[in-house]
């Protein structure tokens, strides 16, 4: 435990310092969303009808950017190399870094969601179901980016390579998420599609942490 | 005295290309193995190989009398290795870094201002380390070695980039972990100073 607190409190320090990293899926996601309403029309009916998806692509496409990065330097500078050799911390190190992507692209995310519900005309009910959505759905992208980014983690311009391996897997989650906002939109019961977010969430938090570590094996060896 | 890592028949294979064959050596406690050779001899290929990063095309190797792979937790519990790269974070400085490695390996620094100052690094201890010089680097990814307590170590060119002074002072770090029982198998281009009580050395050739 002590040892995942200063795992943390490296990604957390790392954050610090290269600010870009969060900032920009961060910036990416505000300027996709604000320039819909500029090039569709104002018209707040149209927004309300099209706004789940919109808010969960522009979602998806951030946390995608932002996980190219994510163990590039470690890879290059060797510290993957020896975590490997060295077995003994590689499994927290990878929950560290999964813990830590999400609070960087994840959680900034849902904080500006308030912001997003006033840009697409949203109501208080549908601002809330986008909300739970997020919460269940950002972990469940930042497991996979994770994932994705230890796979590709090897290859020069990795960038692409991990769009395609991901976005396949990114788009149940797309789908559940932004049926649960239109069912909720309609006033009809949407429980049913959080609890497949919620499933996906726990059945990623089981597997994905021990497939990163294997890609991370695979690629030092 | 028992034998704790030893290879029998290793051979290596990269890109086609045979790095060595039929490589046997028996390393005991307090035993150096030092493996010199030209560039692309293949001596990085042996200590990821010794380090269990990659298998070798064939042999194997033995720790403590047994395969590598069937004891690899074991094995690597014992194992401090530092590869090519130095491990280092470039962005975080050289306290972050050395917390980062003392978090991961448990192991405990007493005073790591003392021992980077020690280091020659007084005074560098919250400097990013892009900032640092190549051989002040280096210091950083070797301060691990002062307070490690893991018995084997594998390092890959240790020397690289260091002033001659600190090059004694860590011959000494390594006479000092040779004499309480330890192992080490380095490589490197020049030639060890320090007289060691039990010294073997491979030369690897360069072959086509």
């Amino acid at each position: 435990m002590v040892m995942w607190c200063s795992l943390i409190k490296r990604e957390l320090q790392l954050l610090g310092r290269q600010k870009a990293d969060w900032l920009n899926p961060l910036v990416f996601f505000l300027l996709v969303l604000s320039l819909f309403p500029l090039g569709i029309g104002p018209e707040p009916g149209m927004l309300k009808q099209i706004a789940p998806g919109l808010v969960w692509i522009a979602a998806l496409l951030s946390v995608l950017l932002s996980a190219e990065r994510l163990f590039k330097d470690d890879y290059r500078y060797g510290v993957i190399e020896q975590l490997v050799a060295g077995r003994q911390g590689l499994f927290s190190y990878v929950t560290a870094k999964i813990c830590c992507h999400w609070l960087s692209t994840g959680v900034p995310l849902i904080l500006v969601s308030p912001l997003i519900a006033v840009l697409l005309g949203l109501d208080w009910q549908s601002w809330q179901v986008l909300v739970v959505t997020l919460m269940l759905g950002t972990p469940v992208l930042s497991l996979l980016s994770v994932l994705g980014a230890a796979l590709t983690m090897a290859a020069d311009k990795g960038g692409i390579l991990q769009a395609l391996i991901i976005l396949p897997l990114y788009i149940p989650l797309l789908i559940f998420a932004s049926g649960a906002m239109e069912a909720a939109a309609t006033a009809l019961p949407y429980t049913g599609q959080l609890a497949v977010l919620l499933a996906f969430l726990l059945f990623a938090l089981a597997l994905v942490p021990l497939a990163v570590r294997q890609a991370l094996r695979m690629n030092v060896g | 005295m028992s034998i704790i890592l030893a290879a029998e028949a290793l051979s290596c294979v990269r890109q086609d290309r045979v790095l060595f064959e039929n490589l046997n050596f028996q390393l005991s406690a307090g035993q150096v193995l030092y493996i010199q050779g030209k560039n692309g001899a293949g001596k990085s290929s042996l200590l990821r190989l010794l380090a269990g990063l990659t298998l070798p095309e064939d042999g194997q190797i033995l720790f403590h009398g047994k395969p590598l792979p069937s004891v690899a937790e074991f094995f690597s519990e014992q194992l401090l290795f530092i590869g090519h790269q130095s491990g280092i974070h470039p962005q975080l400085t050289a306290l972050q870094n050395l917390a980062f490695w003392s978090a991961l390996t448990e192991q405990q620094v007493a005073d790591p201002y003392q021992l980077l100052g020690s280091l020659g690094l007084a005074g560098l201890e919250d400097i990013p380390c892009f900032m640092l010089s190549a051989g002040q680097q280096r210091r950083v990814s070797l301060a691990r070695l002062w307070f490690t307590t893991k018995p084997l170590w594998i390092l890959d060119e240790p020397f690289t980039s260091l002033d001659q002074q600190l090059i004694a002072k860590l011959e000494q770090r390594f006479l000092q972990h040779l004499a309480s029982g330890g192992v080490i198998v380095l490589t490197s281009h020049q030639a060890l100073s320090a007289s060691y009580p039990e010294l073997q050395a491979i030369e690897l050739e360069y072959r086509w």
